[in-house]
């Protein structure tokens, strides 16, 4: 190899004027495969003053015109398509009524989605314990309530009274009793679709946590079992901070779908948004823009919700990655002080996202 | 960076007694005998799957042996001795006894979502109660010891192999561990970031802290240990001082082995 070097160089020493005529014109004649036809037989010609002219993607503009005009198309019709009643939809978009239905929406969301995250995360961990009995328990959980529609899971809840009339606190198979509840006094609407929802969400997260800890290298739980550290704080403190990567872009899906999923619980007559806007419609019969207010109120959930995931992915993403990318608000930061209209970096994701995005 | 210090204990003495230890049907380790005195520096040489890692987890109670006992300071690892029986530790004692072994991986692994300070003061607050003022100021104490004082707040990923093994050395120490374990501790590295970890563990060697140490760094053993022991197939063949077992090995086994460990390195 040395020799090879060696001979370039001289070469590249002797002629670097006609290297630099050449290398251009290669270039121009069929730009994508200039690299490769250039290679074999190039010298090593100093490039350090040749300008630098960046490739061009006609292909990304036509692209960008097409989605522009139809999100242009889609918008147009929005506006002036009178049926879709904006003046109702502004009235009543943050009417008394509708607010009281998205605030037990975001609780129920709230209530069961950490119930059920946290209840998910002990059934992983059951399901991973060497405790055969643990684990079997988990995946009878997961089986039973991940293989009954959600729908099924709530009437069954709330008709538990039916079923058993009163719920009694004490020594199984004994005579002694600490409390008796009636059934029915004790399941309230709420707390059947609090339930339903959590128990649901419980058999699906504890998978999602599941592949999350199992994506995390054995060394690291090794290492903690070697310094003594508790089984807790183990799983805790060094397995599920690393588990969070994997497991974060799912939950999000799961916990956006529960926003919306918890307009199932309409069924109880349980007065979160769906219902509310239901009710509403069933009196004024303005179908169309009441599911527009409980569209647009959903929309706004999930866009909050996706924006916390971006912030919170990258916190888990410490240490992972050498350095963090900037922000969207740190990139639109530097991109205004240097003011540089044609930035690389920024006007290729923008356009490259165009294209694909569901605008 | 030195890290020879007048603490020069007589605490961490080993003693393995006939420890048997299968994987299923294959038998791992055959009544292997082994002691350790405190304060001592041992290499275990071997060839590939002679189990030698499986010895330093099973001193660590990583793992459980089938037979034979292993003590530490006349402590059994792991079991306690009453009526004449022996009975399973706690979790909670297991977790004790393994504060005073300290062990440091071939590939590190360091917790990755955390600095290299908060790696080294995570065990000692949460395995021993130390205070935190108390762990910080101890694990920057002991990173300055290892020549990485300014890397308190970098994250594994931002440092080079040979720091990584360091702040991984620093957290074993931490804890002030009576014994300490390293298996093939420079075997991940590139060549020319192996002799910073080795200073450092050659430093800690005059400390008085025991050592067990499994590498194929066969100069290093010759540099550092008291005593090295050759490993083959599970059992113990061979042991005794770097000039008897490098000079002259007497077992056939750790002639062949020698040979082609150390050949390759004269021919340079
Ligand atoms: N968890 C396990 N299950 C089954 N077999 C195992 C397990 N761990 C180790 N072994 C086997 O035990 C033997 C000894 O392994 P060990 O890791 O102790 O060898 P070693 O001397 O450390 O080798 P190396 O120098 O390659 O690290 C090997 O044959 C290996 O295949
Ligand atoms: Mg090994």
């Amino acid at each position: 190899m040395p020799p090879a070097v060696k001979t370039t160089q001289a070469h590249a020493g002797q002629q670097p004027a006609t290297e630099a005529v050449q290398e251009p014109s290669v270039a121009e004649d069929d730009p994508s495969s200039a690299p490769n036809s250039a290679a074999p037989n190039t010298a090593t010609p100093n490039y350090a003053d040749y300008a630098v002219v960046a490739a061009r993607h006609p292909w990304r503009w036509v692209g960008t015109v097409i989605v522009v005009a139809l999100a242009a198309a889609v918008l147009y019709s929005l506006v002036s398509n009178p049926r879709w009643e904006w003046g109702v939809v502004a009235q009543w978009f943050t009417a008394e009524s509708i607010l009281r239905g998205l605030g037990q929406t975001l609780k129920l969301t709230v209530i069961s989605g950490s119930l059920g995250f946290l209840l998910g995360f002990i059934l992983a961990l059951m399901r991973l314990s060497s405790s055969p009995l643990f684990s079997s328990v988990s995946w009878t959980f997961s089986w039973i309530f991940r293989s009954t529609p959600l729908l099924v899971q709530l009437l069954l809840w709330y008709n538990l009274g039916y079923l058993y009339e009163t719920i009694r606190l004490g020594v199984p198979f004994t005579s002694i009793t600490f409390a008796e509840f009636q059934t029915t006094s004790l399941i309230s609407q709420f707390a059947a679709a609090v339930l339903g929802l959590t128990l649901n969400q419980a058999a699906y997260s504890a998978e999602i946590i599941r592949g999350g800890i199992l994506s995390v290298d054995q060394g690291q739980i090794e290492a903690a079992t070697a310094l003594g550290i508790p089984r807790w704080r183990r799983s805790t403190r060094i397995v599920l901070p690393q588990a969070m990567r994997a497991i974060l872009p799912t939950a999000f899906n799961e916990i956006i779908g529960l926003v919306k999923g918890t307009s199932i619980v309409y069924v109880l007559a349980y007065s979160e948004l769906f219902y509310t806007v239901q009710v509403i419609y069933n009196r004024t019969q303005q179908v169309l823009p009441m599911l527009l207010v409980a569209t647009i109120w959903y929309i706004v959930i999930t866009s909050v919700l996706s924006i916390a995931q971006y912030y919170i992915e990258r916190h888990y993403s410490r240490g992972a990655l050498r350095t963090l990318p900037p922000t969207p608000l740190q990139k639109l930061r530097s991109f205004i002080s240097t003011h540089a209209p044609i930035r690389s970096t920024a006007s290729s994701t923008a356009s490259n996202t165009a294209p694909k995005g569901q605008s | 960076m030195s890290l020879a210090m007048n603490e020069v204990t007589t605490r961490g003495a080993i003693a393995v007694r006939s420890v048997d230890k299968s994987y299923g049907t294959t038998q791992v380790l055959h009544e292997v005998d082994l002691d350790v005195a405190a304060g001592e520096v041992l290499v275990v040489i071997g060839p590939s799957g002679s189990g030698k890692s499986t010895l330093l987890r099973t001193i660590n109670h990583l793992e459980k042996v089938d037979r034979g006992t292993i003590s530490l300071d006349g402590e059994l690892i792991g079991y306690k001795v009453r009526n004449g029986k022996l009975h399973e530790r706690r979790e909670s004692e297991i977790l004790a006894q393994r504060t005073d072994v300290g062990m440091v991986f071939q590939n590190f692994n360091l917790f990755g979502h955390l600095t290299a300070l908060q790696n080294i003061i995570e065990a000692p607050i949460h395995a021993k109660g130390v205070a935190k003022a108390t762990a910080v100021a101890r694990a920057k104490q002991l990173l300055a010891r290892v020549g990485l004082a300014d890397k308190a707040d970098a994250y594994p990923r931002q440092l080079s192999g040979g720091q990584q093994q360091r702040v991984a050395i620093a957290r074993a120490l931490a804890l002030d561990p009576k014994v300490v374990l390293f298996d093939e501790p420079t075997s991940a590295l590139d060549p020319e970031l192996v002799t910073e970890v080795l200073e450092v563990i050659k430093d800690l060697a005059k400390s008085g802290t025991t050592l067990i140490i499994v590498t194929h760094e066969i100069g290093f053993a010759r540099d550092v240990a008291d005593r090295i022991v050759f490993m083959d197939g599970g059992r113990v063949v061979e042991e005794g001082t770097p000039a008897e077992i490098l000079g002259n090995p007497r077992n056939e086994r750790t002639k062949s082995f020698l040979s082609k460990v150390i050949e390759p390195a004269f021919n340079i």
